[in-house]
């Protein structure tokens, strides 16, 4: 249990201590999961929020969680889910990762129901499942377009219920080890300022991803890759930073909702995309790995609406690599809409009545922030920046990253998705190894034989860089630092890249990294966000920095990587990760073999259906 | 781009005060933008809570003109013109800082609420639900704890009675458990007794406020009330309870 140890550790500490077995930083889907699985194994569990328990990334998901459950299409199992991530992915996928995801995603789904979820049902009162981009079959687990809602009200209700710690409104700044060995994380609560030192034995990183190294993101302020450079720092390996994805489908006008998104669920209930002449433009986009199995004229993809199975999906449900690239290329070459985008229709193809059950969120969306009913006119959409593809390598089983003690899951973990998420993946994602996560957590715990060792120096020295910001009288302030940040981002890194502007990338990050020695905060500490992004900035220059070098290595175009200098996928590229590993100060940048796949599986991927 | 007045509460729990802002405001902009803009241009110490942006996770509940509501989904060009805008914490919670009040209360309640217990599963495992079975409570599990509701019930607002009545967004969430088709435990004592459902008296605002549509009071709180008068007031029922009991004594 909660056990404050704050008069057991001294002087050398100011602030309040807690110790436990584990603890568990980020409290979305893959936070929760984790924490619970972790109690379930009998230890005490501390559960980190950096902003209120239920408020994290996951309640934004919105068109389902991905699992072969079968119900809606019987030809469907754990075999072409996996066929379909690792085509996605672009076969870059941990494909170990990716098969436990495709075989326990239908049990964890089943699981939440007993946990109290309630999913939309079949007309047999079977969950129901709905279409999405790159999933074969109808796959996704959903709640009208409030599925990550449903799954995080799910796990926090039980986590509530077993006992679980929970410090809400805490900021994780530092990792702490004994040795090589992860001992404990020092933060501060929002809510004082005042640093808050957690002992444990084992530690998760579910902190999510770094949207906000954008400027056009769908992600809130709180991604900031914490736990990517939380990792990064104490030693751990990254994979695959340079795969960020963008979102085909988010908001562009007004200009304060840019980038808010709109779920894929609207092209998977039947939503088309069409350009400035009205042309349904994705019919030429269809790319060959994909050919065979998507339509190739409207009278085809108007039969799938209807629901004919001999017919082949529509194209505006290729993955989201695809259709964000073939936006962009629509805007660029001129047949984009009043505020460069394109024309997202629902309207024409379902029920105003349909609209509203199945899609409630975006009606109120769009009629509150934008004033158009969507079930009368099309939506106005542009790519914006979702989802992390990188993050920190782990073991498929364990979720165990390269620093004992340390383990990730969810977003901030790498390898899952490869080159490119499926939609829907990322809540079947956050289930399966945030569960496994827990579990390989508990286990190393259990095995540990005494409490590791905190290092008060090292505690000190962090304490002491908190609080920096508030000593210069003279700087600049972090909201100032990180719009220029996401600017360069978004200029230099964005969706398409090429070698001249990742090498100015590398020079201005340089520059950025320089200004934030000098970022000063005013006023006190206490609810100070000023300060908080101050300290949050140092995430985003680690993570960006990562972004840069990893895009800049891989010398080719996968997935979510588009490289106008490279713009082939190179078969030699397709068996390496790229990684990113602190040495000294210094981050360096590595290419490692993926491991070999089993003859069993890569004919799986082969497999026409 | 027109500039307009805010006055924004700025302050903690000892003391505080609405402080006058210049803000130039562009079309469709938020009441949430504008704190941002606020936040990065002449208060960068300003506190308030956010996250999503979009109406989705409840973070940024404030009152607005005096109304409770998602500063993120509130239009500025919608409000009136000619005015100065005034922002202010939510009043049924001590404030922490500016913006922000402590809403901990609120996950202390929910602790309390014995959670779902369903019955056994089908032989395979899993349960089988109609769809029009479930609408009601997936209702209900819009909520996204902005605690709007909370804010601007009377009883909690005006009565203080935070140790007595845990308010529409709790007794949204015992409804959610006690209509789920599948779910065993009988919370209508702790109605009663514990979570004080008498003391609503259905003025209904807090549906009004609510930024999910929810239809608080009619669909959950009165059939909630309609559930504890059957149990415990109805002499009727009272009347064949005591019946079935003489004639079925092993019965409980």
């Amino acid at each position: 249990m909660k056990e404050k140890v704050s008069d057991r550790v001294g002087s050398a500490f100011g602030g309040e201590t807690y110790e436990q077995d584990v603890i568990v930083i980020g409290a979305g889907g893959a936070g929760l999961r984790a924490a619970i699985e972790a109690r379930l194994q009998g230890l005490s569990v501390g559960l980190i929020c950096k902003s209120l328990l239920g408020k994290a990334h996951t309640v934004m998901a919105e068109g389902g969680a991905a699992a072969a459950l079968a119900y809606v299409d019987n030809r469907d199992s754990w075999k072409v889910h996996f066929r379909d991530t690792l085509r996605g992915g672009k076969f870059l996928n941990n494909y170990k990762m990716a098969l436990l995801h495709a075989q326990e995603a239908p049990d964890r789904i089943k699981e939440l129901e007993a946990w109290g979820a309630l999913f939309d049902r079949t007309e047999d009162g079977r969950i129901l499942q709905r279409n999405f981009g790159g999933h074969r079959f109808p796959r996704l687990a959903h709640v009208g377009d409030r599925t990550g809602l449903e799954i995080i009200r799910t796990l926090q209700d039980k986590a509530v219920h077993l006992g679980i710690d929970v410090y809400m409104e805490c900021t994780i700044t530092k990792l702490l080890k004994d040795g090589d060995k992860i001992s404990g994380a020092l933060g501060y609560w929002r809510t004082t300022g005042e640093s808050v030192l957690f002992k444990a034995k084992a530690i998760v990183l579910a902190t999510g991803g770094f949207g906000k190294a954008y400027r056009v993101t769908s992600n809130s302020w709180e991604y900031t890759g914490d736990g990517h450079a939380l990792a990064y720092h104490a030693g751990a390996d990254l994979i695959d930073m340079e795969f960020v994805q963008f979102h085909p489908t988010g908001m562009v006008w007004p200009l304060s909702v840019k980038g808010i998104l709109v779920t894929e669920g609207v092209r998977g209930d039947g939503g088309i995309l069409k350009n400035s002449k009205g042309e349904r433009f994705m019919f030429r986009y269809i790319p060959d790995l994909y050919k065979a199995e998507t339509s190739d004229t409207e009278e085809e993809a108007n039969r799938w609406l209807a629901g004919d199975k001999s017919a082949r999906r529509p194209p505006e449900l290729l993955t989201r690599d695809v259709v964000a690239k073939a936006i962009v290329k629509e805007v660029k070459e001129g047949r984009g809409s009043p505020h460069s985008g394109v024309f997202l229709d629902i309207a024409s193809r379902r029920s105003a009545e349909d609209i509203k059950r199945k899609l409630p969120g975006m009606y109120q969306q769009f009629k509150e922030l934008a004033g158009i009913d969507i079930t009368k006119e099309p939506m106005e959409v542009a790519p914006t920046c979702h989802y992390a593809m990188g993050g920190v390598r782990v073991d498929a089983e364990t979720a165990a990253a390269t620093v004992p003690g340390l383990f990730a899951a969810g977003e901030c973990a790498g390898g899952m998705h490869g080159a490119n998420r499926l939609g829907g993946n990322s809540l079947s994602d956050l289930l399966v190894f945030g569960r496994r996560a827990g579990l390989g957590a508990a286990e190393y715990a259990k095995k540990l034989s005494s409490q590791p060792t905190v290092d008060m120096g090292e505690v000190q020295q962090a304490q002491q860089q908190m609080s920096e910001p508030f000593e210069r009288s003279r700087g600049e302030t972090a909201y100032k630092i990180i719009s220029d940040l996401q600017e360069m981002m978004e200029t230099y890194v964005g969706i398409v890249r090429e070698e001249k502007e990742l090498s100015l990338a590398v020079e201005k990050i340089q520059q950025l990294k320089k200004r934030a020695q000098n970022v000063c905060a005013t006023g006190d500490k206490a609810y100070n966000p000023g300060w908080n992004y101050a300290l949050d900035l140092t995430s985003l220059l680690t993570v960006s920095e990562a972004i840069i070098l990893a895009a800049k290595e891989r010398k080719e175009s996968r997935g979510a990587l588009t490289r106008i200098d490279y713009p082939n996928t190179e078969e030699d590229w397709g068996k390496v990760n790229v990684v990113i590993r602190k040495k000294g100060t210094e981050m360096t940048v590595a290419k490692e073999p993926l491991s070999e796949m089993p003859e069993e599986l890569k004919a799986l991927l082969q497999e026409t259906i | 781009m027109e500039k307009l007045i805010f006055k924004v509460y700025r302050g903690d729990s000892g003391k505080g005060e609405l402080k006058e802002y210049q803000i130039e405001v562009d079309e469709g902009m938020v009441v949430l933008d504008a704190i941002h803009k606020l936040q990065a241009t002449q208060a960068p110490d300003l506190a308030c809570r956010w996250n999503c942006k979009a109406g989705r996770c409840g973070s940024c509940s404030a009152e607005i003109n005096g109304f409770p509501k998602l500063m993120c989904m509130t239009r500025i060009d919608e409000l009136p013109k000619g005015n100065p805008i005034t922002v202010e914490p939510m009043k049924a919670f001590p404030i922490i800082k500016d913006l922000v009040t402590d809403v901990s209360w609120n996950y202390e309640v929910n602790k309390t609420i014995p959670p779902f217990t369903p019955k056994p599963p089908e032989p395979d495992g899993t349960w089988r639900m109609q769809q029009k079975d479930i609408d009601r409570v997936q209702e209900f599990r819009k909520c996204i704890e902005c605690f709007l509701c909370q804010d601007v019930c009377h009883v909690l607002r005006n009565h203080n009675k935070h140790s007595q009545f845990i308010g529409p967004r709790f007794l949204i969430r015992v409804a959610s458990l006690e209509m789920h088709p599948l779910d065993t435990v009988d919370r209508r004592e702790l109605l009663k007794d514990q979570f004080g459902i008498g003391f609503c008296n259905i003025t209904k605002c807090c549906t009004e406020v609510c930024p999910e549509r929810i239809t608080i009071t009619d669909n959950a709180i009165i059939p909630l009330k309609e559930r504890v008068v059957d149990r415990y007031y109805d002499p009727l029922a009272w009347l064949i309870r005591q019946l079935k009991r003489v004639f079925k004594p092993s019965a409980k």
